[in-house]
């Protein structure tokens, strides 16, 4: 945290008590999220949350920040519809603006292929209560005047789905809302204190130890992001977990125009307008797992070419910044949330690049489980043991993955 | 960019290959046939360090290999295939 951001928030740092109830390790927006509602919904308030670098240094604050709900499963449907909900109020709830704009969403295809999928889409999104309906060409053109229909005579646009409530948020404040909520309900919060081992006695998870020395804890929560296997092989955990980077980068400040947030699903690409008007473009992760951070060119190319083919005025817009993200994609592209079999452990993992939506719901879901040790019905379907019952959740094309 | 040395079509680069995934291990300490499935058909090591795993030249000579690749530096470690 920058002196700059600590005067805008009131954040009290503590110091760590050699004990707590509960323990979570990594202060992202997961982390965070479970944190304040375990404090504002539950009352449990002895609850530290660690974090190896500084809060909403890791994924929170590397993503694209779309929120929507448009799913191609029930479960996920309805989970993500709740948190596009608790993402409207959160403004309201916590006092904090965290620039939250309802845009619309609009997923653009180019293939009879893509159109049936996106039929059955809206389909079983209206069906669980989320909106999303099927748009004409000229519809799109409509809603967003400067697309392209001919697709650059490439990718010429053969309809699409339209999801009103598609919205983006200003990651870093959503990061700080909820650490400002649990912190001032008497959560902790240390920063720059890294798990280094899990205290167990037998099987069970007792506590975490840092460099600081060890902290025990009836619970402990992993809501980290990439390095996840690592931090779940010290309790004997095997997640069906891959680390994969994610490059996204922002173009120069442009004035408003951009209306919806416009994607591709067959492009595997899409691009908002963040509140300063630089757009905001990202794609599919690097088909390779990797730990490594690096940009790369080919990226930057490959998905800007794209972008010009349905937004020909990006052409004239300059790259300011890119970076990477390292994203724990499961197996079967839907999150992992719940208990793991081993006692005092539970997680929050799997969001590889589709976490950021999943924040809210997340975390008051996780706190949930942890203050009444029942499962949460909204989450049961995504718990780690799916995998061994053979229920996998497949939703790949969901994700703007392939 | 990641470049792999072909054991056909020497160097080239990471675009003309596909990923295979890591070579599936299944620790010892998983005892029960039915989770050793599970195991070896869902979870991965996800290895943070040298990590052994196969690839497919799709671009080029179109045959699978096996190579090491450090995954904190995305970098193939050695010259040497470990088996074409």
């Amino acid at each position: 945290m920058n002196e700059f951001v600590e005067t805008i928030l009131s954040l009290q740092w503590q110091d760590p008590k050699p004990t707590y109830d509960v323990v979570i390790v990594g202060g992202g927006g997961h982390g965070l999220s479970a944190a304040y509602h375990l404090a504002a919904r539950h009352g449990i308030t002895n609850v530290a949350v660690l974090e190896a670098n500084y809060i909403g240094s890791g994924n929170s604050g590397r993503n694209t920040t779309i929120i929507r709900s448009n799913y191609g499963i029930p479960e996920s449907v309805r989970f993500y519809q709740h948190s596009v909900d608790l993402y409207n109020q959160l403004e309201t709830e916590t006092g904090c603006w965290i620039m939250h704009a309802t845009k619309g969403l609009m997923w653009l295809v180019h293939t009879e292929t893509g159109m049936r999928a996106e039929r059955a889409r809206s389909l079983v999104n209206t069906a669980c209560g989320t909106e999303t309906v099927m748009i004409s060409p000229e519809e799109a053109k409509a809603l967003c005047p400067q697309l392209d229909l001919s697709g650059g005579g490439r990718y010429p646009v053969r309809g699409g789905s339209y999801h009103p409530g598609g919205a983006t948020a200003r990651h870093d404040r959503v990061v700080w809302a909820y650490a400002q909520g649990a912190m001032q309900r008497g959560v902790h919060v240390h920063q720059h204190t890294p798990v280094i081992d899990l205290l167990r006695d037998g099987d069970r998870v007792t506590g975490v130890m840092t460099p600081n020395g060890p902290i025990s804890a009836g619970m402990v929560m992993s809501a980290v992001g990439g390095k996840v296997t690592q931090l779940a092989a010290m309790a004997g955990v095997r997640l069906p977990v891959r680390t994969h980077p994610l490059q996204a980068f922002v173009t120069n400040g442009y004035a408003q125009g951009l209306g919806p947030i416009v994607s591709s699903t067959e492009l595997l690409t899409y691009v908002s307008q963040t509140a300063r008007g630089q757009l905001l473009m990202g794609a599919e992760f690097e088909p390779q797992p990797t730990y490594s951070m690096q940009t790369s060119f080919q990226t930057l190319a490959n998905v800007s070419s794209k972008v010009a083919y349905l937004l020909p005025f990006t052409r004239n817009l300059r790259v300011l910044r890119q970076w990477t993200g390292i994203c724990d994609v499961s197996a079967d592209f839907s999150p992992i949330m719940g208990g793991t079999g081993v006692d005092g452990f539970c997680i929050t993992t799997g969001w590889g690049t589709w976490g950021f939506k999943a924040i809210p719901a997340s975390g008051e879901q996780m706190a949930q489980y942890i203050a009444t040790g029942d499962t949460p019905p909204l989450i049961a379907p995504f718990a780690l043991s799916r995998f061994a019952a053979d229920h996998p959740m497949a939703d790949q094309g969901s994700t703007g993955t392939r | 960019m990641l470049t792999i040395a072909c054991p056909n079509c020497g160097e080239r680069g990471v675009d003309e290959y596909r990923f295979g995934g890591e070579l599936p291990t299944v620790p010892d300490s998983v005892t029960d046939p039915g989770e050793r499935n599970v195991d070896y058909l869902w979870f991965f090591d996800n290895v943070a360090g040298p990590s052994t795993e196969r690839w497919f030249h799709d671009g080029g000579c179109r045959r699978w290999f096996t190579v090491q690749r450090d995954t904190l530096s995305d970098r193939i470690i050695g010259d040497r295939i470990v088996n074409g």
